[in-house]
């Protein structure tokens, strides 16, 4: 399968591939958006993921709130935006955390116009 | 005989709907991105339609990795607010027309776009932001609504010019509805964002400006535009504005722009709105 889309730095294309590889997770996922779920999640973490046929590197992720990891691993993030929405937090701040800056460097970074394209489109700079 | 009065476009970002939720449009932060919908308000207030064909997507709300339609219209007479995990937004209910939803399916699908109907759903922040945008926070809202929900979190979405094509046979299917209709067709998502990853936080405002002026004035080129040019430039997240052609491609070929507001962070993403109508 063509996939052209593997030279853009820092972004993962949420592909056939991917949504095979992350069909568990992004399943365990959508079962956030009960809140009887939610609050069995909270209690007990670990045994909620067991629950699901996950890899353990997905829980790992998971327990983490390593979203760059879970994205590896075959997660979306408007799936994984349930795990983060459970925990009480934006998108702003999972955002944040992927791309190793602070919740609030990276605000100042959008109020700033955002991340720029410059550099930013092709891996290594290539055009 | 129903007719396409006005197309609007919106971005649909989760924290304007939080903001508007609670009650802090007035904050320094978000007080910029509402004040571009004062004039819409108002807008649309006069010029109100009898029912809002709305393209958006779907965040894994409504569709999990179950089952992913690339186009589904939903058919039901009324569609509730989603708990996307932190409980429901605080919104009216979406009433639908069933009537007009069917008659679109049948009349799409007998042009060849393979529709999925949806008869029972609810409704995520992709739909119900662009309502609280454009009507504020009313008891109910004031006209029914058709969601059309649009894949683009799985790659491939469909193309640009497949929304731009269903856009134009979407016209051709409210003209040829019996009842005397005011119909309006929203494209929402967008503009330029990305969520993920170590490039989360890419806003493009040169791609988005020249996308706005396309978009008006020459739909047909910029139809043309390849999936790769959305992700690379507007971010993974960016390639929602496949949705906004839907919206051009349902008005003429010469449009009267009523409104254009843009505006840099909204969040994570780049917020841009457009208000157009049919040269007469």
């Amino acid at each position: 399968m063509e996939k052209p889309y593997l030279d853009i730095p820092g972004t993962t294309v949420f592909d056939a591939d991917q949504s095979r590889r992350g069909y568990p997770l992004n399943s365990f996922c959508m079962s956030l958006m009960k809140a009887d779920n939610r609050a069995r999640f909270k209690a007990d973490q670990r045994a909620y993921l067991d629950e699901w046929p996950m890899s353990e590197e997905q829980k790992q992720a998971v327990l983490a709130r390593d979203y760059n990891r879970m994205i590896a691993a075959g997660g979306n993030i408007y799936f994984l935006a349930k795990i983060f929405s459970t925990d009480g937090l934006s998108f702003q701040y999972a955002a944040a955390t992927m791309t190793g800056m602070s919740q609030q460097e990276y605000a100042q970074m959008m109020l700033a116009g955002g991340r720029s394209p410059e550099g930013n489109l092709y891996t290594g700079g290539k055009r | 005989m129903a007719r396409v009065t006005a197309g609007v476009t919106t971005s649909h970002v989760p924290a304007i709907g939080a903001a508007i939720d609670l009650g802090k449009t007035r904050d320094s932060y978000w007080a910029p991105a509402f004040a571009g919908f004062d004039f819409s308000k108002a807008w649309i207030a006069a010029n109100m339609p009898d029912v809002v064909f709305l393209a958006y997507n779907d965040h894994a709300s409504a569709f999990s990795p179950d089952l992913v339609p690339t186009f589904a219209i939903g058919c039901a007479e009324k569609f509730e607010p989603a708990d996307e995990g932190w409980g429901p937004r605080p919104v009216p209910t979406v009433i639908g027309h069933p009537e007009l939803a069917a008659h679109i399916a049948q009349s799409l699908i007998q042009a060849d776009f393979d529709l999925t109907i949806v008869n029972r759903m609810d409704v995520d922040h992709g739909l119900t932001v662009p309502l609280s945008l454009m009507f504020g926070q009313p008891q109910q809202w004031p006209c029914r609504v058709i969601p059309f929900a649009v894949n683009v979190v799985l790659y491939p979405p469909p193309s640009g010019k497949r929304c731009f094509r269903l856009g134009q046979a979407l016209r051709r299917a409210v003209e040829d509805f019996g009842e005397d209709l005011k119909v309006q067709v929203w494209g929402t998502g967008g503009m330029s964002h990305q969520l993920q990853g170590t490039r989360a936080g890419l806003i493009n405002k040169e791609f988005d400006q020249r996308f706005l002026d396309q978009l008006i004035a020459e739909p047909e080129r910029l139809a043309e535009l390849p999936h790769i040019d959305y992700l690379r430039q507007a971010g993974s997240e960016g390639i929602e504005l496949v949705m906004w052609l839907i919206m051009r491609g349902a008005l003429g070929a010469r449009v009267r722009t009523t409104h254009r507001f843009y505006h840099v962070p909204a969040s994570n993403t780049a917020l841009g709105h457009l208000i157009l109508e049919d040269m007469p």
